[in-house]
């Protein structure tokens, strides 16, 4: 389970995924998959990765029974994943460090990353200032704007934030941009992608480092009911930490899970960022290494997406998910921005949890969903991150009025 | 005789080959023609014509800056078409490379575009997201139609894949000389000489050198080395200003070739 695709395939998930990239970087891909493969077989490596996920990133996260969300819902019982509790506040962190790691072992000193909502930049900047590399970070102007306190959280880390000022000026264009600093500098530097998704190796890689959530999540739910779920639900964006909690539990057939996409203002507006759900906009392409579903035009110009979350703002989707849906394995469906808004309200009320906006979109799911649902029935929501970063755009679209009375349940 | 031919020929065995590139539709469509007759008057020998993409991963500032006012000129992969198929009614009969990122021609659908492609007059792709190893569909497609599929190689490239490009190659062989994106730089990339003795090693083929050249003395550097010299970001500059500008730098780069004799 936790190896890396044979080479032979090039990372392939069925007919998605693959490594379509400038010459230039094949060699680094080459290289950075060496480089995996051979850690994975030193058991310093995993101790060390083991070791920092327990003592710096606070491993495991808590698995939190939502009970006044469960009551208040009518419906089955509703686990929270604590990704929210990891250190740096999102799951990005597991990712970041594993692959900082790997930056080291391959001695490269210089890490480029980019950034949608700021966590994965977050994340980055943690592990290079906990590792001593030299960090830089692209985020879209418009992300800039919406995620101010992360954008400061990466300088206080030590990272340098670049802007980006092309294209939709999100999380697209700061891909765009960390890979053309990539190309330049590819004998020192490594990219470290935050998301399931770009050429192999990385939506293996990534997803090998994130799916500690869903190890964790499966012993701590057999641990708490003695069974296991029937469902999990998770957003996604690139889909990593869906892929991250989903993974472990591919085999354990009763085991229903939805990724939940970001349906913006509405799909038929098309302003949205759901690839699945939008026929009419979405079809298999490439975007920034992989082949999978994108939002794009008819001749193939990719659009630009809308997502009140930052991290879900992204016109593709990371390969493993477009096969597990072809698979029918995963099922996908999508909140909308107002649907994510009230989530994010009702958890924060119900449980004194403030979640992500990415991550209230998996929680608009199973408001959706539990009450259809048995009273013992299981469901674990992956909490992949905690909602600081968002309180400027909730306060926005919110104002205290919605605080004080639309938005409360009670 | 076909594209794949047509694009070998092009060589001429006298001295090295001018490679310009334009943007399809930048400044604007009926612009974009002029440049290239332009070019071609020049005395180019091979076209190289940009196919507008949203997201130009490969390239520097000038190109992504020039493919954005051609996507917001409403150029599309039909229209560059069009466009080769309006140039060879003109009697251009250089032989022209699309020069295209993958998806679009994905959307368009891969066989469909090389079909239309050879009824337009284009004689070969160059697509710089599609290593060999994804390419399977469209080399097929290519073969079928005798068009060139024309392949990169890098600085970093490995052994093991100089060896995979060098044979699978079609026309010629891209080299890009430096790690890095499209876009004139100051000075040739150091290395190069090692970089293209290299490839030449183990490959039978032309090889053509692009990527950060933009005046005639620097394409009179890289004509020692090489079979074509590819410039881009310094005439698409140039496309934006006039059509004078851009006549002026081709012919300095054409003349710079003159006499040119590689030195292996």
């Amino acid at each position: 389970m936790n190896t890396l695709t044979s080479t032979a395939t090039r990372g392939k998930f069925g007919p998605y995924g693959g490594q379509f990239v400038p010459e230039v970087l094949m060699s680094a891909l080459d290289e950075l998959e060496t480089a995996y493969i051979e850690a994975q077989g030193d058991p310093l490596f995993e101790a060390e990765l083991q070791g920092l996920l327990h003592t710096y990133v606070g491993r495991p996260t808590p698995l939190t029974f939502a009970a006044r969300l469960s009551d208040y819902l009518e419906g089955p019982k509703i686990y929270l994943k604590r990704e929210d509790l990891a250190h740096s506040g999102a799951h990005k962190i597991n990712n970041a460090l594993g692959q900082a790691l790997l930056a080291q072992r391959m001695g490269k000193r210089q890490v480029v990353a980019e950034t949608g909502a700021g966590q994965h930049g977050v994340g980055a900047a943690t592990a290079c200032a906990l590792l001593g590399l030299e960090c830089v970070v692209y985020m879209g102007t418009v992300d800039i704007a919406r995620q101010q306190p992360n954008v400061y959280r990466m300088q206080l880390l030590g990272a340098e934030v670049r802007p980006v000022d092309s294209g939709s000026r999100t999380l697209k264009d700061a891909v765009n941009e960390a890979i053309r600093a990539w190309v330049t500098n590819v004998e020192t530097t490594h990219y470290l992608l935050g998301s399931a998704l770009g050429p192999h190796p990385y939506p293996t890689l990534v997803r090998n480092f994130q799916n500690v959530i869903g190890r964790e999540a499966r012993g701590q739910i057999l641990e708490a009911e003695g069974r296991l779920p029937n469902l999990l639900i998770a957003c996604v964006g690139g889909g990593s930490n869906a892929i991250g909690l989903f993974h472990p539990f591919l085999a354990d057939q009763d085991v229903d899970m939805v990724g939940v996409e970001a349906g913006g203002e509405s799909i038929a507006s098309g302003r949205h960022a759901a690839r699945f759900a939008d026929p009419q906009r979405a079809r298999v392409g490439v975007l920034h290494g992989t082949r999978s579903f994108v939002l794009q035009n008819a001749n193939g110009q990719i659009m630009e997406t809308h997502s009140i979350s930052a991290g879900l703002d992204y016109p593709a989707v990371g390969p493993e998910h477009a096969l597990l849906r072809d698979q029918e394995r995963v099922s996908y469906t999508y909140a909308t921005d107002d649907e994510a808004l009230a989530a994010f309200h009702l958890l924060a009320k119900l449980e004194g949890i403030i979640p992500a906006l990415e991550s209230a979109h998996a929680v608009a799911e199973v408001v959706k969903c539990a009450p259809a649902m048995p009273r013992d029935a299981i469901v674990i929501v992956n909490l992949s991150g905690r909602g600081d970063k968002d309180l400027d755009t909730v306060m926005q679209k919110s104002g205290s009025q919605g605080v004080r009375e639309s938005e409360n349940p009670l | 005789m076909n594209g794949t031919e047509r694009i070998a020929n092009a060589f001429p065995a006298h001295r090295t080959a001018f490679m310009p590139y334009a943007v399809l539709g930048y400044p604007t469509p009926q612009a974009s023609l002029e440049v290239i007759e332009t070019l071609v008057a020049a005395g180019a020998d091979l076209l190289e014509l940009g196919v507008p993409f949203s997201d130009p991963l490969a390239d520097g500032p000038t190109i992504q800056a020039a493919t954005q006012r051609a996507l917001e000129n409403g150029v599309t992969l039909s229209q560059c078409l069009a466009t080769v198929a309006e140039l060879r009614n003109r009697d251009v009969g250089t032989p022209a490379l699309l020069m295209s990122y993958v998806n679009p021609i994905l959307a368009y659908g891969v066989r469909r575009c090389v079909a239309d492609s050879v009824a337009s007059g284009v004689d070969g792709f160059i697509v710089p997201d599609l290593p060999p190893e994804e390419a399977g569909e469209l080399e097929d497609a290519c073969r079928q139609h005798g068009l060139a599929l024309v392949y990169l190689l890098a600085p970093t490239s490995s052994p093991q894949r100089t060896a995979l490009v060098a044979e699978k190659s079609q026309g010629f062989i891209y080299l890009v000389s430096l790690t890095g994106v499209t876009g004139a730089r100051d000075s040739a990339p150091p290395g190069l000489a090692e970089f293209v003795a290299r490839v030449r090693a183990v490959a039978h083929k032309p090889l053509a050198v692009g990527f950060g050249i933009g005046t005639g003395e620097q394409a009179k550097a890289v004509a020692q080395l090489a079979e074509g010299v590819i410039v881009g970001s310094a005439l698409v500059e140039q496309a934006g200003e006039s059509i004078e500008r851009v006549q002026e730098l081709a012919v300095e780069l054409r003349e710079a070739l003159n006499g040119s004799e590689i030195r292996t």
